[in-house]
Order: structure tokens, then C-alpha cells, then sequence
């Protein structure tokens, strides 16, 4: 770092100002047209929803009466109308959450080492397994409720069983995330994929020299080369199983009861089809805040290893 | 390294906030704008005749819901108007029902809002009290259309604060649908379908001998929800106290309706944990005798090929007979700036498809409009008609804003008995403490 400054400071006293006076706004003039955009589509929104969320607010009625953090106490006093609900939804985000993201983290990393092989078909493999991730949500969710219905099902056909697969727990939960693993792996493995590719093979060559075994170069090369590539998939699965919705919206519908509801199938009934978008602005915002603190930890937990 | 560190400090950032500001972003996203405000509604355009428009020519843009086989029937009925009335053209667009409900609010505060639509009946009053809708008792005043045209629960459903938001288009009940080669099967006449509770489960008995789970039990919306407030009537109780004060349903004439539907299962006349859709299909193929669905499911199982099946009032059960049913209302949208001529034209158009529903009740629906339901030309439709022979039975919710919200509460309860996770008392005891708290915010919501 003081290289760099010193550095820097040499390149200024030898280069004519005018240059450097052009330069230095080139960095803005690229960043612009995303930063236009995200102030529009993300900043503007996120604080407006904070505010939407000290009301009572129906974009439709004439009075947003203004009610300060009740929003929020609401969703902390046991007697009211949404902490419970809400509660259960954050109950089933996280159960889905912690169940669903060390396969999505771990299987597509087989995967991918699978794949980076040298063998006849690679291509079509690599294709094989990415195709599911195409698909809508709509798509494999409809496709996946009529194979494991219950009692008229392929699935419980082909095993001669009677397993609720869709009504009940825990297999209700064993299917949201059977089925998410199938259909999302592939994005992940392909990432993997890009990751193993990009470790130089100078370093195997290295480890090989200095007699390490496929294990030991593994552990020594391969891992330690993925480790950004690692936090970048374990980050965004961790937000993409956090923001779980369609699956459940339409295989199970909740079901039983308000169980596999999660937040935001909750926020969104709430919000969209109650029109309480104060109330549903409230349970984003905790819901964020809870997100932020798991990135949080999960940064650190992926820095302090280096 | 610093530079490293702050590169990660972004993207965390930009993480964390990308986050919160997705949930943020939805919610917000319908925001903007209060809604066109001032009081609307056609009154000067009253004075023009109801059935003929003689003004400019005018297009009225009509938005529904009708994604399913009810579409083209509704097509070309407006082809046919269209054709007959060459100053007006109606362009329809369909929509999910449920991106419809979304939309349409939306596109009235933007001044994009169509002029002429379809809505449940369940959805008027939140729509006149969120002012997307506009009051229509000019127009049935000047139709001269009464309560005595169509029936009195389905006029009266329409009407919010004393004032006529819409015009009944249909109503669609729950009918006893029955495969008639599954019941000959058992032993029983499949042209004499069960009218009592001890007929009913007499041949669901029967079937059983027969091996055969006679009728599956949903837990689910569609028609759990439909089935279980059919039976509540039936046994005299109500889901909610007439002026929606308080809910209704976890009375005693709840209880025994969702033990009805409970006692199915563990009677062994319907297997546990019935999926979606799945007793309709068990139905079609064969794995069940009866199923309690909407009219629309005539267009479904007249595409089952092969399939012999018949329809009849649902079975009483209780005290006397009732029925679950939805309506299809027209409505008209408000606009920023009033356009006599666009209303007196949405009136010819509304009057016109109305005393044409017949065509409509060819795609499986029962016409609200006495005259055409009473018309030999209905008789003729066998099956509507045996499910419309139910229409002084039907039963509605109370026209109250928000009342869709509480109604929910009972899905949850349906749900938990009929998955066995609760008795029936527990869960609709639950359900309509909920229920109650939501009107309570309802009520203040709406300043009722």
C-alpha cells in the first residue's frame, strides 16, 4: 500500500496535469449508468420503504396515518396480530435456509470437479446438469407437486409408499429443498467451474513436484484457490434460500397449516394482497437486518481462514 | 490487501443492501401517487338511453380474469357486440386473477386504468372503499334493473355504504360432481344421486365395501375451504355476524361442518394428505366417487374423454341446503377525467353482455340475470342447470372492505384439521381470534 501511494505520487509529479485532471472523472463517467440506476431502483426504494414502514399505509387511501415503530413493536408483541405469523414465516425461512444451503454449497463443488475432467460427453453433461436451472420456478414447481402428490403421485407410486411429500412435516421441507438443490445446482457448479479453471496449473504442477497426493492437492490448491469463488456462492445461496417464495407459494402453499409459509410469501400477502405495506415494509426490514448480520458473519468466518 | 478489503466492503455492502431493498422494491413499486381523488361516477350520462349509443365513436378498453375455458366464450360475446355496434369497440384483455387484483388498482392511479371490468364479488367492497371503482346506481336506475332481476344475495353483495358498485354478471356454486361408472361399480344408481346427509353416507359406505374412497377430502382452498363453509350453512351457522363485526365460523355449526369433513378421513371414506387438485383428478381417474367443485370443473371433465360422469345439487347435509358460490360482477374503473360518452357506451356494453349471458353460460356458468336462468334456452344446459337449480341457497360474504383478508384465517383452519394436525374446535377457535383482530384493523383501516 505505501508502494502504490509512492508510486502513485511518482507517476503525479512526472505526468502533465491536464492529463490526470481528464483521467480522473473517467472512473465516474463509467460507473454512472449503474449508479443511476441503482440510486433509482435500490436506494430511493430502500429508504422509502423505511418510511412506508412508519405508517399505515395503503397507497390507495387517502390517510397513510403516520404510527412510528408500532410496525415494528408490532412484530415483537406475542398479543398482536402478525408477530406470531411472522415469527412462524421467519421459523420456516431459516429451517429452509440452513437445510438448503450447505448442499447448494457443497454438491455443485462435486459437481463441478466432475466436470472439469477430461472425458468423452463433458459438454453435454455440463449441459445436463446446468438445464434444470432454466427452467421457471412455475415450471418445475407445478411439475414436482403432481409427481410427489401424496396419493395419486409417480414418485410414491414408484416407491409403493404412502409419504406425504407435499402436506406434511418434515417432508414437506425435504422436498422444498430436494427439489431447489436439483433445480439451482447447476448455476452454482458453474461458477465452481469457472473458479477451478482459473487456478493456474503451475500449482499442481508445484504440489505434485513436492510429492502431494490428489487429496493433499485438493486440500492445498484446489480449496484455498476457490475461496472467493466460495464466498460469492455461499453469500448469494445463503440470500437466495433467504428469499425462498415460489416453491413454497405453489407446491405446498403453506401448507400444513402456515409451516412451510416463508417470510416472503408472508410479506408478500401482506403487502400485496392485504394492501398492509407498512406492516409488510416492517417484517423487510427485519427481515434485511437479519440477512445483513448472517453476511456479516459469513464474511468474517471466510476471511479470518486467510 | 487495502485494496482487496475494500473491494469486499462494497460488495458486501451493495449485498446487504441489495437485500433489503429487493423486499423494499416490491412493496414500493405500487406506490406513488394517492389515487385520483375528488368523487366520480357517471350521473349526467344517466340521462342517456341505456341501450343505445348514439354518441362518437368511442373504444372502451375491458380487463378480466378469464384465463381459463371461459375465455373464449367471453371473446366472442365482445366480437359479437362489436360487430352489432359499430360506434363502440371493445378491446379485451386478460390478466391472472391474481396479477389482475395487483394491476388494475395500479394502472387507475397512473390514469392507464381500463374502463369496463370483471370482479369477484369479494373483491368489490375493498375496491369502492380503495376508490379503483366507481358507483353504477345510475345505471341500474336507468336500466331499470332490480334486486327481482337477478336473486337478492347476489344483487345485494354488490352494494357498499348504500351505493351499487356492481352489476351481477353470473354466479358460479359448488356442485356434487360423481363419476357415474365408479358408483354403478359400488352398486349404486348413477342416475339417483345421494340429496341426504344418511344417503350420502350410506353410499359412501358402499363404496368402501367397494374398495373405493368415495370422497377425497381437500385440505386446500379449492374446494376445502368452499366445502367446509357449504356445510356450516347447511347446519344454520354463518362464517361472520351479518355486519362483519366479528367472526362467526368457529361456532358450534363450524364445528360440526369441519368434523364432517374430518370424519371422512378417519371413517375411511377419503385417504389422508390430499394433495392440490388431487381429488379432482382421483375423480377423472376413477380413484373417487364424488368431488364438491366449482361449475367451471363442467369444462374439465367435459375434455376428459371416455369419462361418464354426472352432476347434482351438493347433498344436504345439514339442516338445509346451502351452497359456497362466487359471482363475476361488472364493474366500471375511474378515470381522471370523466368521458360521458365512454360511460354511456359502457353502459349499452354491460346491459347487452348481460342479456346475452347465456352465451357466457354455455362456457359453464349460471347467469345472474333471472330472466335468461329461468329461459328455456338454460333449462336446456343440463348440467349449469342442475347447479343452478341451487341459486336461493347460495351464500356470500359480507360486503365489507377487506373482508378477503379475514376469510384467510379459515384456509389456515381448513387446513390443519383436515391434515389431522389439529381437532376442529382448536383450529377455527385460532383462526377466528385472528380473524377478529384483522377486522378490528379493518374497520379502522376503512374507517368503518
Amino acid at each position: 500500500m505505501v508502494d502504490l501511494r509512492a508510486r502513485s505520487a511518482a507517476v503525479v509529479s512526472v505526468a502533465p496535469r491536464p492529463v490526470r485532471r481528464r483521467g480522473r472523472f473517467t472512473p465516474l463517467f463509467f460507473l454512472a449508468p449503474y449508479l443511476v440506476l441503482f440510486c433509482l431502483f435500490v436506494v430511493v426504494p430502500a429508504i422509502f420503504g423505511g418510511w412506508i414502514s412508519l405508517h399505515e399505509w395503503d397507497y390507495l387511501l387517502p390517510g397513510k396515518p403516520f404510527t412510528g415503530l408500532d410496525n415494528y413493536l408490532a412484530l415483537f408483541d406475542p398479543d398482536s396480530r402478525v408477530s406470531g405469523d411472522f415469527w412462524t414465516s421467519m421459523k420456516a425461512t431459516g429451517i429452509f435456509t440452513v437445510a438448503s444451503v450447505p448442499p447448494l454449497v457443497i454438491l455443485p463443488l462435486g459437481v463441478a470437479l466432475l466436470l472439469n475432467r477430461r472425458f468423452r460427453g463433458r459438454t453435454f453433461f455440463r449441459a445436463v446438469f446446468f438445464m434444470p436451472f432454466v427452467l421457471g420456478v412455475a415450471v418445475i414447481s407445478v411439475m414436482w407437486r403432481i409427481l410427489l402428490d401424496p396419493n395419486i403421485g409417480f414418485v410414491n407410486h414408484l416407491l409403493g409408499a404412502n409419504i406425504p411429500w407435499t402436506t406434511d412435516l418434515p417432508w414437506a421441507w425435504i422436498s422444498l429443498v430436494g427439489i431447489t438443490v436439483w433445480w439451482t445446482l447447476g448455476f452454482n457448479a458453474v461458477i465452481y467451474l469457472a473458479g477451478l479453471q482459473d487456478i493456474p496449473a503451475e500449482l499442481y504442477d508445484a504440489a505434485g513436484v513436492d510429492g502431494a497426493n490428489r487429496w493433499q492437492r485438493f486440500v492445498h490448491v484446489t480449496l484455498p484457490g476457490l475461496r472467493p469463488v466460495a464466498l460469492f456462492v455461499t453469500t448469494t445461496t445463503i440470500l437466495a434460500s433467504a428469499n425462498m417464495f415460489g416453491q413454497s407459494f405453489l407446491i405446498t402453499k403453506g401448507a400444513p397449516g402456515v409451516e412451510t409459509r416463508t417470510t416472503i410469501m408472508y410479506i408478500a400477502q401482506e403487502g400485496l394482497r392485504d394492501y398492509r405495506m407498512g406492516s409488510a415494509a416492517a417484517m423487510s426490514y427485519v427481515l434485511t437486518l437479519v440477512l445483513v448480520a448472517v453476511s456479516v458473519i459469513n464474511f468474517r468466518l471466510f476471511r479470518s481462514r486467510s | 490487501m487495502a485494496v482487496s478489503s475494500s473491494h469486499n466492503l462494497t460488495r458486501r455492502g451493495l449485498l446487504a443492501l441489495g437485500a433489503g431493498a429487493g423486499s423494499a422494491l416490491l412493496l414500493s413499486a405500487c406506490g406513488g401517487g394517492g389515487g385520483p381523488a375528488g368523487p366520480a361516477g357517471p350521473s349526467k350520462a344517466a340521462s342517456a338511453a341505456p341501450t343505445t349509443y348514439t354518441g362518437p365513436k368511442v373504444d372502451l378498453a375491458f380487463w378480466n380474469g378469464f384465463t381459463g375455458g371461459d375465455g373464449p366464450f367471453m371473446k366472442k360475446l365482445v366480437e359479437r357486440f362489436n360487430g352489432e355496434h359499430p360506434n363502440i369497440k371493445v378491446t379485451m384483455n386478460v390478466y391472472q386473477w391474481a396479477d389482475y387484483y395487483a394491476k388494475v388498482p395500479a394502472a387507475v392511479t397512473a390514469g392507464q386504468g381500463p374502463d369496463v371490468g370483471i370482479m369477484h364479488v369479494d373483491s368489490v367492497p375493498t375496491n369502492a372503499a380503495r376508490q379503483v371503482i366507481v358507483p353504477l346506481d345510475d345505471l341500474a336506475a336507468s336500466l331499470s334493473l332490480t334486486e327481482s332481476d337477478f336473486s337478492p344475495p347476489v344483487w345485494k353483495a354488490g352494494v357498499y355504504r348504500n351505493a351499487r358498485y356492481a352489476i351481477p354478471l353470473d354466479v358460479h356454486p359448488l356442485g356434487m360432481f360423481y363419476n357415474k361408472a365408479v358408483v354403478a361399480e359400488a352398486g349404486l344408481d348413477p342416475d339417483k344421486p345421494p340429496r341426504t346427509g344418511a344417503d350420502y353416507l350410506a353410499a359412501l359406505e358402499e363404496l368402501k365395501k367397494a374398495g373405493i374412497q368415495g370422497h377425497w377430502a381437500t385440505p386446500f382452498p379449492f374446494t376445502g375451504t368452499f366445502q367446509f363453509g357449504s356445510l356450516l350453512h347447511q347446519f344454520g351457522g354463518t362464517l361472520f355476524s351479518a355486519d362483519a363485526a366479528t367472526a362467526t365460523f368457529a361456532q358450534e355449526p363450524g364445528v360440526k361442518a369441519l368434523s364432517w369433513l374430518v370424519d371422512l378421513i378417519t371413517k375411511g371414506y377419503s385417504p389422508k394428505n390430499v394433495g392440490q387438485d388431487a381429488d379432482l383428478i382421483a375423480l377423472k381417474n376413477g380413484k373417487a366417487a364424488y368431488n364438491w367443485n366449482g361449475i367451471w370443473t363442467i369444462n374439465t371433465l367435459n375434455e376428459a374423454e371416455g369419462l361418464e360422469w354426472g352432476v347434482a345439487p351438493l347433498p344436504v347435509i345439514g339442516d338445509q341446503p346451502a351452497a359456497w358460490a362466487g359471482s363475476h360482477q361488472f364493474v366500471v374503473f375511474k378515470q381522471r377525467a370523466r368521458d360521458d360518452d365512454k360511460l354511456a357506451a359502457a353502459k349499452v356494453f354491460i346491459n347487452w353482455i348481460s342479456q346475452h349471458s347465456i352465451e357466457w353460460a354455455k362456457g359453464g356458468q349460471v347467469p345472474a340475470r333471472k330472466t335468461i336462468r329461468e329461459g328455456a334456452e338454460f333449462k336446456a344446459l343440463e348440467h349449469q342447470s342442475v347447479i343452478g337449480s341451487q341459486i336461493d341457497h347460495l351464500y356470500f360474504l359480507p360486503p365489507v372492505p377487506g373482508i378477503p383478508d379475514a376469510s384467510a384465517q379459515i384456509d389456515t383452519a381448513v387446513n390443519q384439521a383436515i391434515l389431522l394436525k389439529k381437532e376442529p374446535a382448536a383450529a377455527l377457535g385460532e383462526a377466528a381470534a385472528k380473524a377478529d383482530k384483522i377486522l378490528e384493523q379493518n374497520r379502522k383501516k376503512y374507517g368503518a
